[in-house]
């Protein structure tokens, strides 16, 4: 038995998630849903250790794919059920275990009305999401990269704010809108290859027409999905509309799906188009950087800032990846995995105000500070991390890509470290207005200082934030190999060779 | 007189239907009201005993009976037993609405049951006339059926249009083969195709032959641009009977193009290839776009129908064996999906209520999330979702489009695939996110609820695993078109 599972570790950690969340449906008594809640919370947890193994077993040297496992699923159309990850998936897997986890603690006392299904929805959406992380058949990952829509949908559409219709439905036709360009991609692959295999596509010499058409295809189904500037308005929308749970996922995982997906296909399978076209992404990336960080100074809505903020870092991450050097890659990716958890703090602890005195305005707050001593310390410290402050998880990824950034083009490097004085302009001006001042008014009197649950994620959120950044250097050596080996194969050209001259 | 008794038994399953059918009829009249249920029975025994001929006389290769007009092949078999398994379906969900309005007498099961016939020579013939008779038995039936609930306007309206437009297709079409059969001097499926073969013919006159014939089909699909009879038709028929004519005759129809197009007019594919091209665009922009605007369920089903069938002729069009396989798949997968949508319809609508607006979905996850979640499955199928069937049927069709060198029309479908994903995601909004102005409960026989469920999930179930059904078409497709 433990064999078996040591041999399928990724298969378990999709589908342990995924069969919780039914057995949750299946078992439910929406008359008992303290029962129904820790049911869930038992399923989040053992989801959370069987991703465990998957960083202890880990080979560090190696850059290729690990854990592989796989079957044939559909003979007729060469589609295999294939799984592996390397070390840009691992972290990523295991930061949506851990989220996982966190939102269903999150949502003990907040989430009153249908709690199976709400509790299904986020155990269902982790497997589908660590699917999309480790499926190495191009079909296996789509279906996982959709079908993770499904529980977003309803999340929004069910358990979210006044507007929560036109948000869902936005971020459902966006996000199908580009995959379904990135499935028309993968079939001209297929026909082309035979096969779905992604490391086949790896190989598979295509000239830079075509190339640059696979790319855009790849393109418009991730830049949504990050979401790159000009195809991020779905996001704002979404990120009100949704309960704390649902944005919590949203910015922390949702949005590293399509970061993960740039380096997985769109820049392996078409690296010359990525060379030719990287002063586009590079210039899409700076606009998000600087221009969104203006949009979120103006914000009067707390959520819809830290949505916006969370477009800014993200065109970090884009960055990085298309400055093609180590630093940059690396800063990237620790940027993901760095904002994951900050961006999941910071709507944590809006949802913590909001479930006190249900506004998400800043003007309802004021001097929150003198009556929640304690979660304003928290909120202090995660705004710190946000604006890229020395000492937490947001200051090492910024400053990789800023310093890899240099390397190629100071420009850009002076560009994108704006962003550490906006940044820090629109978090912290924000944090001084609903914590600091005089008390604005009653509801602000009355408010009562965080409950143990509450403590009890934050302080966890925080300690990763701060290790993070103190001590880096678990997740950079995780992802060493694998980036130095992505970078050499973004160097060679896949042109076919010509013969003429 | 060897010879007579082969053809009999080739086609033993229609002539058990149409003896049950007749004998339902003279049933009829000797039972008690309260007896009548034997009526039903009997129809789903015809049914059971037509799949159990079909499926015991089945042999790969390819056979001929009645002189060459009808065939028996795998093509055939697959697509009558899905046509059985459909009917089946369709008579347990309505079972209980026909009951409530007046409808459960024999006429109901017997002419669905001419209708099945209608298809199956639909499926089988090898002759232009024998295909006609097919497809003029199962019009009448379904011209019948639907004027079947006499007092009621809006049907009898609808019936007439059906009737009056139908027979005008049916016209078409026949104007279409006649062209052909002057041509070619036959109307053997084969002969023509050795004619055509062989020798040098008049093209234009084929060409006019082609387009009418291609005008007659695509009223029988309901393809744009003759699809005006769908929308009326669905809205205005009892939902019993639009369940049938929404579903299985598709598959009648999709054996009609098979035979008349690509057996017997393949030497005109690269006329065809544009005329369904054409038709598919225009299906698939006038289908989604539309259904947008409705309000009544029948009405937006049907025009997502429209659509549906745009993208059975993206695989039509492509005239590549895959193109086959893969519109035969998606026919299939049509046809499943279609039962469920409206056997939840069905389920929901009571006596005095027919559950066919859209807003009588309003919050039904909180009336039953059992049913809620079968449509949304189905509605995420239609909407060609993963990990549903519809995923798979349009990823086929699509990609046998794309292998054809229709690139960019597949783009072009990808992106009113969203725009289609819009009004099935409305429903799902309905059900999940409005609250209910219903609180009847519902109301349904144990039987119908665990078909209906078996049905829903199943669109799930080969979501994941679809190999099964595709490995029944690739088998019919190829034993029976070499």
């Amino acid at each position: 038995m433990l064999n078996y599972f040591t041999q399928h570790l990724l298969s378990f950690a999709i589908w342990l998630p995924v069969f919780a969340g039914i057995i949750v449906l299946a078992v439910a008594n929406d008359n008992k849903p303290d029962a129904t809640r820790w049911l869930a919370l038992l399923a989040s947890a053992v989801s959370f250790l069987a991703t465990i193994p998957l960083y202890t077993q880990f080979n560090f040297a190696e850059g290729g794919f690990q854990f592989q496992e796989g079957f044939r699923w559909i003979p007729a159309f060469n589609i295999n059920y294939h799984l592996g990850v390397d070390g840009l998936a691992v972290p990523l897997i295991l930061l949506t275990s851990f989220t996982t986890l966190i939102v269903i603690i999150s949502a003990w006392e907040v989430i009153q009305k249908r709690v199976a299904q709400y509790m299904a929805c986020f155990l269902i959406m982790s497997g589908l999401m660590i699917g999309v992380f480790s499926a190495l058949d191009a079909i296996l990952y789509y279906v996982f990269w959709e079908a993770m829509l499904i529980p977003m949908f309803l999340v929004i559409g069910i358990w979210g704010g006044p507007n929560r219709v036109y948000a869902t439905v936005k971020f459902f036709l966006y996000t199908l809108l580009g995959s379904l360009l990135m499935l028309v991609a993968f079939i001209y692959l297929y026909l082309k290859t035979g096969s779905f295999e992604v490391v086949d596509y790896y190989k598979f010499a295509m000239p830079l027409d075509v190339q640059v058409l696979i790319f855009l295809a790849f393109f418009a189904a991730f830049a949504v999905k990050i979401p790159m500037w000009p195809v991020h308005t779905w996001l704002p929308d979404a990120h009100v509309e949704a309960p704390t749970g649902g944005s919590v996922v949203l910015a922390a995982i949702a949005l590293k799906l399509g970061g993960y997906s740039f380096l997985r296909f769109a820049m392996p399978i078409a690296p010359d188009a990525a060379h030719h076209l990287s002063g586009y992404m590079i210039a899409l990336s700076l606009i998000a950087i600087v221009y969104i960080a203006f949009v979120a100074l103006v914000q009067k809505d707390m959520k819809k800032l830290i949505a916006y903020s969370s477009i800014s870092h993200m065109g970090f991450v884009t960055l990085g990846f298309f400055i093609f050097n180590n630093l940059g890659l690396e800063g990237a990716i620790v940027q993901m995995v760095s904002h994951g958890f900050i961006s999941a703090a910071m709507f944590l602890c809006v949802g913590v105000l909001y479930d006190r005195v249900h506004s998400r305005q800043i003007e309802s707050y004021g001097g929150v500070a003198n009556t929640m001593p304690a979660f304003a310390a928290f909120a202090v410290f995660f705004a710190m991390a946000n604006t890229g402050l020395p000492g937490t998880s947001g200051f090492v990824g910024e400053f990789m890509v800023i310093l890899g950034a240099i390397q190629t083009n100071f420009w850009y490097a002076f560009l994108a470290s704006l962003t550490l004085i906006f940044g820090a302009a629109y978090t912290l001006w924000m944090v001084k207005r609903v914590f600091y001042g005089a008390v604005a008014n009653e509801k602000v009197v009355v408010l009562k200082d965080l409950n143990k649950r509450e403590f009890l994620i934050l302080a966890v959120l925080a300690v990763m934030v701060l290790a993070l950044g103190v001590y880096p250097q678990p997740l950079t050596d995780m992802t060493n190999a694998t980036a130095n080996q992505l970078l050499s194969t973004l160097a060679q050209s896949k042109l076919p060779v010509s013969l003429g001259l | 007189m060897e010879n007579i008794r082969y053809d009999l038994i080739t086609a033993l399953p229609e002539i058990v239907i149409v003896s049950m059918a007749m004998f339902i009829l003279l049933a009829d009249l000797f039972l008690k009201p309260a007896n009548r249920i034997a009526i039903y029975v009997l129809a789903q025994l015809a049914l059971l005993g037509a799949a159990y001929f079909t499926f015991s006389t089945h042999v790969p290769s390819v056979n001929y009976a009645f002189s060459g007009t009808f065939v028996d092949d795998a093509l055939s078999d697959v697509l009558k037993l899905m046509i059985y398994l459909g009917t089946s379906l369709i008579f347990v969900y309505s079972r209980q609405y026909i009951q409530q309005r007046d409808m459960f007498r024999g006429e109901f099961y017997a002419l669905v049951l001419f209708s099945v016939v209608g298809m199956m020579i639909m499926v089988s013939g090898q002759n232009m006339l024998t295909l006609y008779v097919g497809l003029e038995l199962l019009s009448l039936s379904l011209y019948a059926l639907v004027a079947l609930d006499r007092d009621n306007a809006k049907a009898t309206e609808a019936a007439m249009k059906y009737f009056v437009l139908g027979a005008l297709a049916s016209g078409m079409l026949l104007y279409g083969m006649s062209m052909i059969y002057g041509m070619t001097g036959s109307l053997n499926i084969a002969d023509i195709n050795n004619a055509l073969m062989a020798g040098t013919k008049i093209h234009s006159v084929l060409i006019l032959g082609l387009v009418f014939i291609v005008s007659g089909l695509a009223f029988k699909l309901g393809a744009v641009p003759f699809q005006m009879w769908v929308p009326d038709v669905y809205e205005g028929s009892p939902t019993a009977v639009t369940i049938l004519i929404s579903s299985v005759p598709k598959l009648a129809a999709f054996a009609l193009v098979m035979r008349l197009l690509v057996q017997g007019l393949p030497t005109l594919a690269a006329d065809w290839q544009q005329m369904l091209m054409i038709m598919a665009v225009l299906s698939i922009v006038i289908g989604n776009v539309t259904a947008i605007a409705q309000t009544n369920l029948k009405r937006m089903l049907a025009y997502s129908t429209i659509s549906h069938i745009g993208f059975v002729l993206y695989g039509l069009m492509s005239a590549t064996m895959n193109g086959f396989i893969f519109a035969m798949f998606y026919v299939i997968s049509y046809v499943l999906m279609t039962l469920a949508g409206f056997g939840i319809i069905l389920l929901l609508s009571r006596k005095g209520f027919e559950a066919d607006e859209l807003d009588d979905l309003k919050g039904l996850n909180q009336r039953s999330p059992w049913h809620a979640f079968l449509m949304l499955i189905v509605m995420f199928s239609m909407a060609g979702i993963p990990p549903t069937l519809g995923f798979y049927a349009k990823f086929s069709v699509l990609q046998a489009a794309v292998a054809a060198g229709y690139v960019w029309l597949v783009v072009f479908a990808v992106l009113m695939a969203v725009i289609g994903a819009f009004y099935y995601l409305r429903v799902i909004k309905l059900m999940y996110f409005d609250a209910p102005t219903e609180h009847h409960a519902i109301e349904a026989p144990m039987d119908m609820r665990l078909v209906l469920g078996v049905n829903a999930l199943a669109l799930l179930v080969f979501g994941i695993m679809p190999e099964k059904i595709m490995e029944l078409c690739i088998y019919a497709m190829t034993s029976s078109l070499s």
